[in-house]
């Protein structure tokens, strides 16, 4: 037998894989729908409890029946399953690859022990309202879990509620809003201080709670001076909501100063730890003397991203501002765990029930893996495979890292192609769109772009040495292509699903469909 | 003494102290201390924290957090009859085995050249309950109901340019107080009464409120407190006839026999998705939808992401994206409307499992089969001696209202007595309802057999006796 490993990998290079994604050039599931097969059966109602009721339709008030069936699919179970599976392979999720390349959404492993606890029944098959007694078991892991957040942040309590980072945002802004009107401030203070490179939600969602914003933009070091927060601060500042490291990984060194600033002039300050990825056990909200924080359990706390939740943003705040939470607490006193409504100052209810338990739950397993050690060794190994990274990708041609000109960077960079796209006319979206060729994913940025064709990449703890020097190679070639053959980027993707998208329906009336009805209804007549 | 042995820990590939040297030697530090040298020493964190000791091994994990999870009683183990906003329905093989798969479970939000199959997926889904709802917009859903309507009437706000909105006051304490903080900023939220016989909402307080001030007029069909309410058109008329918008929340397991709203003249209808495939999970499950006509002025006015349909540069090949993408916080932060960020999409998916299996037929008959069921539920407890079942006089889908003053006792001491017959009773309304007196809001699905509600019927006579 001739030695087949030699030649493995595109072209005889190492680590190219001559990927292709998955293409079962899928229908659209309507187009799959046979009339009258059935995909489930529904159990029949006893005989006798139907004599009993009687035709129950026909008590329906008569302007309030469905008078034709909904026109849903007809597909039975097994083409039902075949087709979403297929979908599901369409899909390139971390489980698949080497996924640094979302940098700030913290794509690490989601360990599948916790997939299994979290379908237990005792997981499963509880109702938020059944009596505390018997819900002993998923308070303790909700309260305990609370515990485990007060340590990592020094924070005094916290609220598991928010169904995400945004939706704690949100609230972390409403409960700044409690705090001054409770103080009769409120309408004078109606200005949040956030930064360009803090996560859009904090500018967007404390806009949404009613706030201006002030937006502060870096200099040369990558983050606002301490000047600058200065200036904006006034007898209107209600808060600062600020992530640190900011996008760019870049560590803020004032930022104690920056809090010290905001207290002065009777603000709030709330810190965005959505990724604390880099700082567990390292730096926490306490020390700076910030009064709220949050963590994005599906980030850091290694919960998997379901394609956009769920998920939960678990926010902390000091005892003063306790009061304010969301109601209900969970309260331990000592033999029993119990839900606490009796909370007149709250904000009041800012997701249904207690938040999404499971996600919980699966974030308590992982840190119940580790421990105080373990969850610092994640600090250390995502900062170390992060400072590699980035020291293998500024070997590229075309790419730079802004701001901080030598300095080592926390959980992750953004990175500029300027000098690339200067030099071959392709862009960063493009060069993120050949990467899907070779079975990775890369992201830009949040816009505004203010890093010119921006690249932001974070490796977490959970990729290995080979790894990441597999998704070096990858943008390498990209660059390498770049230059010698521009064409063959600018026409990709070559091997994935699909192929380049016509956005401009997308973004017209008349045209776009958001719904197969409506795209019968406008397109296929 | 020997030196301790370095854990190396399975989730952590370069955990392994000869590869964290080698990595180290590469990029020239001396320790990972190098990367930390930003972060000023007062802030360093110096003790180690004070965690729990771990689990290392899965094993011994498992049997922890096992050993922890089994002190909860499941409504498997008892009979569960507690709705109220999440509630119990089957939920088909299929759902649970589509959302597990690793590809959907791991994966996140970028672009469709990896992602086709979640994009294709989030399109089905609202395709499915665009049918449902006879409405051609979807959104990728949001949190949950309480979420999705406080969104709508913002949205409503917006469009009109109006800052007050009425609301039916038969919806929960939870989704009021909901409301009452995500309004606050933009509209003042006031309540319309309802009718003590029927709960059918008050026209005649509707009537007396409305103005040119409001932006919108919000209430549940099915109502929180299970009734249907039988004049949405007549609501959506005044509404329409004062230049508000009508928003209509509905629990989607209902449409395969009741009217969707957008026919009795809503325009907005919003909703949890949790019935649709999602187990219970303590309130884990839940998703919030919102739905409208296909018009700009509506269109432009959805926080969420949608996702469209659209043209690739092979002829007949389906391509997804972002349907006017630059109306969300993500592209333009502040300036967009409210703010977007990861939600609810995994259950989004599953729903749309949910609704493929389901079909036409499946939808009417779980419709009509949890009527039925109901109903009997109904007529059995209100045999009891001092129960009334149901409180209104009007008809009922899954939940219902159930009174135990005649019965000398409180729902908290009965709902204690059924515990020790493995029942979940109905949940107490009586500090949410006052005037409902003592009163539980039972809730009726299709995983209730005859002989459950029988053994309720039976638990009850014995508690209240």
């Amino acid at each position: 037998m001739k030695d087949i490993t030699e030649k493995r990998y595109s072209g005889g290079k190492p680590k190219l894989r001559r990927f292709h994604q998955a293409k079962w050039d899928e229908p659209i599931i309507f187009e799959l729908s046979n009339e009258g097969e059935r995909g489930i059966l529904i159990p029949e109602v006893e005989d006798r409890v139907k004599t009993e009721v009687g035709d129950v339709l026909s008590t329906i008030p008569r302007n309030m029946r469905r008078r034709q069936l909904p026109k849903l699919p007809e597909l039975s179970q097994s083409r039902v399953l075949r087709h979403f599976i297929r979908l599901s392979q369409e899909t390139l999720g971390t489980d698949l690859n080497i996924d640094v390349g979302q940098g700030t959404c913290t794509m690490k492993y989601s360990p599948k022990i916790n997939e299994q606890l979290v379908r237990m029944p005792q997981m499963t098959e509880i109702h938020p309202l059944q009596d505390e007694e018997t819900v002993q078991g998923i308070l303790e892991v909700l309260y305990k879990f609370e515990q485990i957040l007060k340590e990592v942040s020094g924070l005094d309590q916290f609220s598991l509620q928010p169904g995400a980072g945004s939706q704690a945002i949100y609230a972390n802004a409403s409960i700044i809003r409690a705090y001054h009107e409770a103080r009769g401030e409120a309408d004078q203070r109606n200005e949040i201080i956030t930064t360009i490179f803090s996560h859009p939600s904090n500018a967007a969602c404390a806009k949404t709670a009613g706030f201006k914003i002030i937006t502060l933009y870096p200099d040369e070091k990558g983050y606002p001076d301490l000047e600058a927060f200065k200036a904006a601060v006034s007898e209107r500042t209600a808060g600062l909501m600020i992530t640190n490291p900011e996008d760019t990984g870049i560590f803020n060194p004032n930022i104690e100063e920056i809090v010290k600033v905001v207290h002065k002039a009777g603000g709030l300050c709330s810190y965005d730890q959505a990724n604390a990825n880099g700082i567990l056990g390292i730096t926490r909200a306490r020390e700076p003397s910030f009064d709220l924080c949050h963590f994005n359990l599906h980030k850091s706390f290694s919960a998997p991203h379901g394609c956009g939740g769920p998920a939960v943003g678990a926010m902390g705040v000091t005892k003063e501002l306790a009061k304010f939470l969301p109601v209900p607490v969970i309260e331990f006193d000592g033999s029993k765990y119990r839900l606490n409504y009796d909370r007149p100052e709250s904000i009041g209810k800012v997701r249904s029930f207690y938040g999404v338990a499971p996600v919980v739950l699966k974030a308590y397993a992982w840190v119940m893996n580790l421990g105080a050690e373990g969850l610092k060794e994640v600090a250390e190994v995502a900062v170390l495979n992060n400072n590699y990274l980035l020291k293998k990708v500024l070997e590229i041609r075309g790419v730079s890292a802004p701001y901080a000109k030598g300095k080592r960077r926390i959980e992750q960079v953004r990175y500029s192609w300027e000098k690339l796209t200067r030099d071959t006319g392709i862009h960063s979206e493009e060069i993120g769109i050949r990467a899907a060729d070779f079975g990775v994913h890369y992201w830009t940025s949040h816009h505004p772009f203010i890093v010119p064709e921006p690249c932001t990449l974070e490796p977490t703890e959970s990729y290995s040495k080979s790894d990441l020097d597999e998704y070096v190679e990858i943008l390498r070639q990209v660059s390498d292509e770049a230059y010698t053959n521009p064409k063959l980027v600018k026409t990709a993707p070559h091997n994935s699903t699909i192929h380049k998208i016509h956005h401009a329906p997308l973004d017209d009336p008349s045209q776009w469909a958001m719904t197969w009805r409506a795209y019968r209804k406008k397109v296929r007549k | 003494m020997s030196k301790e042995k370095p854990t190396v820990y399975s989730y952590i590939p370069n955990s392994v102290p000869k590869v964290k040297n080698q990595m180290l030697k590469a990029v020239g530090a001396k320790s990972v201390e190098d990367f930390f040298e930003d972060i000023p020493e007062k802030l360093r964190l110096k003790k180690k924290m004070n965690l729990p000791k771990p689990f290392l091994s899965e094993q011994s994990l498992r049997r922890h957090v096992e050993g922890i999870l089994s002190k909860n009683k499941t409504c498997q183990e008892y009979l569960n009859f507690l709705g109220a906003g999440c509630w119990q329905h089957y939920v088909p093989a299929v759902c649970d085995e589509v959302n597990q798969r690793g590809e959907f479970l791991t994966a996140y939000a970028v672009e469709p050249y990896d992602d086709h199959g979640r994009f294709q997926a989030l399109f089905e889904f609202a395709s499915m309950m665009g049918e449902l709802l006879n409405m051609d917009v979807v959104n990728v859903p949001t949190y949950d109901w309480l979420q999705a309507a406080a969104t709508s009437i913002r949205m409503a706000s917006r469009i009109t340019g109006r800052h007050e909105a009425y609301v039916s006051r038969t919806i929960s304490a939870d989704k009021l107080s909901k409301l009452r903080d995500y309004c606050k900023p933009e509209i003042q939220v006031k309540l319309l009464d309802y009718d003590s016989e029927t709960g059918q909402l008050d026209i005649n307080s509707l009537k007396t409120g409305i103005s040119s001030k409001t932006a919108a007029i919000y209430f549940e069909n099915p109502s929180y407190l299970g009734f249907i309410e039988a004049y949405g058109d007549e609501i959506s008329k005044i509404a329409h006839d004062h230049g508000a918008i009508c928003i209509v929340g509905i629990d989607p397991i209902s449409l395969g026999i009741l009217i969707p709203p957008i026919d009795y003249g809503a325009d907005i209808v919003c909703g949890d998705i949790q019935p649709l495939g999602m187990h219970m999970q303590f309130g884990g499950g839940h998703a919030g939808f919102i739905a409208t006509r296909d018009e700009e002025k509506y269109v432009m006015e959805y926080p969420s992401r949608l996702f469209g349909i659209a043209p690739t540069s092979v002829e007949g090949e389906y391509g997804f994206g972002d349907v006017a993408y630059e109306r969300t916080s993500f592209a333009v932060r502040e300036e967009g409307k409210e703010f977007i960020g990861t939600a609810t999409a995994l259950w989004g998916i599953t729903a749309g499992v949910y609704l493929a299996l389901i079909g036409p037929q499946g939808m009417q008959e779980i419709g009509e089969g949890i009527m039925q069921r109901s109903r009997y539920a109904m007529s059995q407890i209100s045999n009891i001696k001092g129960i009334k079942s149901p409180v209104f006089k009007s008809t009922h889908f899954k939940e219902f209202v159930v009174n135990f003053d005649g019965t000398g006792k409180t729902v908290a001491e009965i709902n204690k007595a059924l515990l020790r017959h493995k029942i979940f009773g109905g949940k107490d309304l009586t500090k949410e309802f006052p005037e409902l007196g003592n009163s539980a809001l039972y809730c009726v699905t299709e995983v209730h057999t005859k002989d459950d509600i029988d053994r309720l019927a039976n638990a009850l006579m014995e508690v209240v006796e």
